[in-house]
């Protein structure tokens, strides 16, 4: 055989990918304390300024999910999938970003969107039913919130693989649940990542449960993070509510992409502590004993138990973040009295570029029966006057 | 707000008009992709085969030569993250043209195409666009195995966001395609598999009539025959056939698919009275039934007679030795127009 076949085989030529630590790496513990560094992964823990920047920003982000989902309640949003208990994984994946990044969320993920600057009245715009997706795209450098599960993880792949080509530094960091790495689209992703080398970040955060179908039966294996190791990426195994942990992992996870060494997969083992909508019945499927065991793991309280141990949480700080968090439910609830009024004839103006015959009929026909439907209203109320 | 990878006209010189020479459909699809990434930077090819091997039918020849790795790639094999990445790669400003080996093979990415590539401008308010190029070899009659002679087009003409054209000719394989790289639009590019060795004399770079429009490809006064693809050959030879008979048939090649053309369609239906759509996919709920519909609808008044479908029958594609009862054939179009009354 010549040489040269041989050195061509993968197994010759491709790194060793050392295993992701047994169990989630964390960096300060259930208790509030920091664990030491022999057990830290080689992590170090960021400064008290970062974790009280990070802990501002889960406390603000909580209060605009627990407000969203009690308008749901009350009937004034279509849906909402809450991210409750889950702010260490969302806050530290946008933490990790620089403003030229782009994040490639899930309906999940609101609350990302709330903190990469998304204004609330226009991440409700798709939950009050009023469009399908409602932000600034560019502007934000997020790309839609994504329903079709692991879909969005290919076009992660490809606007990091889009930004190598062209030289930039900009990195795509997706938002993958657990279930959805069962999808065939999440496995090609991995996969074109990693032989594309793309700056790309896989954040799957695993809470445990796909509406009502728990881990064990998605997969098989250990962790999602042992995956990484089969597409030829490294796959970090994290404690999905040390938000320590994750800022840590995930912004290395970052700058490796942005320096050119591809792409990471990063497990948050986490807990979705609501329904997976409003309109899930959860008793049908887990114990609230579980629920529970998960509450007294509380990403907030235990970055609260550290911040206040080594004395950065002092009670004016905490009083400007409570401020902070209700001036935000305030906004959210305002916004909900505003009605945007969209023109139905829309509907037609956003399906091409290139203006089509037969669609500009339709929307003359609609126009037309709006025309008639008023006038017909106006005429009844004018008779009944 | 506008999006970011609008058609830049960067003042970049189209190629100049080359002396005129005789080309076949791959050759000639090969010319429109080359001078389109010649004239734009951000457009870039990749999928299953396509880099140093030029695809399974060529028609990426010489472009991974030319453009190099960064221009030009050998995807791995999975279509839905070919198409996929299409979509990140056009969010960023990349002008993506993407190749399905074989149209039977584009359905891994159905999702994709269906949920992504069609709804992403409509569900972003116009914000983010796809210019994306999906092309794929499509039809039969080419002898293939099973999978490999799928006619898949109802399936992207029935979804709304997508546009889906398929040229019959060298000329307009070159023009439209270049027409479908330029668009802001993404498109499903059809290329009927049967027709890529057809050859013309062809001056590139060619132009044709645009591509949302369809074409009267032969003028007549008794029948309209409605073809597209790889059955505008056979509509042309069933037009030869019946005028040795006394029969004028009108062919149209409709080209584009979605959108249908009307305007053109109509008025020739209206001028003959009688038209037939003639394809190779099956029958029941095909792209035929929309057609034969839409002119019916429109033309009720015009019409001496119903409009017939003449297609392939309502089963999966058979195997080479049986294909040739499958696909419509002069014989068989001609058959159908005489169960006409003619008065
Ligand atoms: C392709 C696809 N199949 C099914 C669904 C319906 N669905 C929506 S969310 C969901 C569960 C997803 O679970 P996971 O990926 O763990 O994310 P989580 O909701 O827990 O954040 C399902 C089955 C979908 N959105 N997309
Ligand atoms: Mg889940």
């Amino acid at each position: 055989m010549p040489h040269d076949c041989v050195m061509s085989l993968n197994v010759e030529s491709a790194p060793v990918i050392t295993q992701p630590a047994p169990t989630p790496l964390r960096l300060i513990d259930d208790a509030g304390l920091a664990v030491d560094p022999s057990e830290a992964g080689g992590f170090a823990l960021p400064s008290p300024e970062i974790l009280l920047g990070l802990y501002r920003r889960m406390v603000v982000a909580r209060r605009f999910d627990v407000q969203v989902t009690a308008l749901t309640r009350q009937g004034r949003l279509a849906t909402y999938p809450s991210a409750l208990g889950q702010e260490a994984c969302e806050i530290a994946a946008v933490a990790s970003l620089g403003a030229l990044d782009w994040l490639f969320p899930t309906y999940r993920d609101s609350i990302a969107l709330l903190t990469r600057g998304v204004p609330p009245e226009d991440i409700l715009a798709s939950f009050r039913g009023e469009w399908h997706s409602g932000y600034d795209y560019y502007q934000h450098k997020i790309a839609p919130q994504a329903t079709p599960l692991a879909t969005q993880a290919l076009h992660a792949v490809g606007l990091a693989t889009a930004s190598k080509l062209k030289g930039d530094h900009t990195v795509a960091l997706t938002l993958l649940g657990d279930g959805a790495t069962s999808e065939g689209d999440a496995h090609e992703a991995f996969n074109f990542a990693a032989v594309w080398q793309a700056p790309v970040v896989f954040l799957v955060q695993n809470n445990q449960f796909a509406i009502s179908v728990p881990l064990d039966k998605q997969m098989a294996c250990r962790t999602i993070a042992d995956k990484a190791i089969g597409y030829g990426m490294p796959g970090y195994f994290v404690d999905g509510n040390d938000v320590a942990a994750m800022y840590a992992v995930v912004s290395a996870a970052v700058d490796t992409a942005r320096n050119g060494g591809g792409p990471s997969l990063v497990e948050g083992l986490t807990y979705r502590m609501e329904a997976h909508t409003n309109s899930d019945d959860p008793t049908r499927y887990r114990d609230s004993s579980d629920v529970d065991a998960w509450r007294g793991r509380d990403p907030i309280e235990r970055l609260e138990k550290y911040l206040v141990s080594v004395g950065v949480l002092t009670d004016a700080e905490r009083a400007d973040i409570t401020r902070e968090a209700e001036d935000l439910a305030a906004a959210t609830r305002e916004c909900m009295t505003r009605t945007a009024v969209i023109d139905p004839l829309e509907l037609f103006e956003h399906v091409y570029a290139t203006p089509r015959t037969a669609l500009a009929e339709q929307r003359d026909f609609l126009a037309n029966e709006i025309a008639e439907h008023e006038a017909a209203a106006a005429k009844t109320t004018g008779e009944s006057a | 707000m506008t999006a970011h990878n609008s058609t830049t006209h960067t003042g970049t010189a189209a190629p100049a008009t080359r002396p005129a020479a005789p080309m076949t459909m791959a050759a000639a699809l090969n010319a429109a992709i080359r001078d389109a990434m010649v004239d734009d930077p951000s457009v870039v090819l990749f999928g299953e085969d396509v880099g140093p091997l030029g695809g399974v039918f060529r028609v990426t020849d010489g472009l991974y030569a030319e453009f190099g790795e960064t221009r030009v790639s050998d995807s791995p094999l999975a279509e839905s993250g070919i198409i996929g990445t299409a979509i990140g790669m056009a969010i960023y400003g990349l002008r993506p043209v993407v190749e399905m080996q074989f149209d039977a093979f584009s359905y891994p990415a159905f999702e994709q195409i269906v949920s992504h590539v069609a709804k992403m401008r409509n569900r972003t308010r116009g914000r983010i666009q796809l210019p994306i190029v999906i092309r794929i070899p499509y039809a039969g009659d080419i002898g293939g195995v099973e999978h490999h002679s799928d006619s898949s087009e109802a399936y992207w003409a029935a979804t709304p966001g997508l546009t889906g054209v398929t040229p019959s000719n060298p000329a307009d394989a070159y023009s439209m395609l270049r027409e479908a790289i330029a668009s802001d639009d993404p498109v499903i590019f059809m290329e009927p598999k049967s027709r890529y060795w057809s050859k013309a004399e062809l001056a590139l770079p060619v132009r044709t009539a645009p591509m949302n429009q369809a074409v009267v490809v032969r003028e007549g006064a008794d029948v309209t025959l409605i073809a597209y693809g790889p059955t505008v050959k056979t509509a042309i030879a069933t037009a030869e056939l019946a005028s040795e008979e006394g029969l004028s048939i009108e062919v149209i090649d409709l080209r584009s698919l979605s959108p249908f053309d009307d305007e053109t369609v109509s008025a020739s239906v209206r001028k003959t009275s009688r038209a037939a759509v003639i394809h190779e996919a099956a029958q029941f709920g095909g792209y035929g039934a929309e057609v034969a519909a839409r002119l019916t609808e429109r033309n009720f008044y015009y019409l001496s007679a119903p409009i017939l479908r003449i297609t392939g029958f309502d089963i999966p594609y058979p195997s080479p030795k049986l294909e040739e009862y499958f696909l419509p054939t002069p014989d068989r179009i001609l058959a159908a127009l005489g169960t006409w009354e003619w008065s």
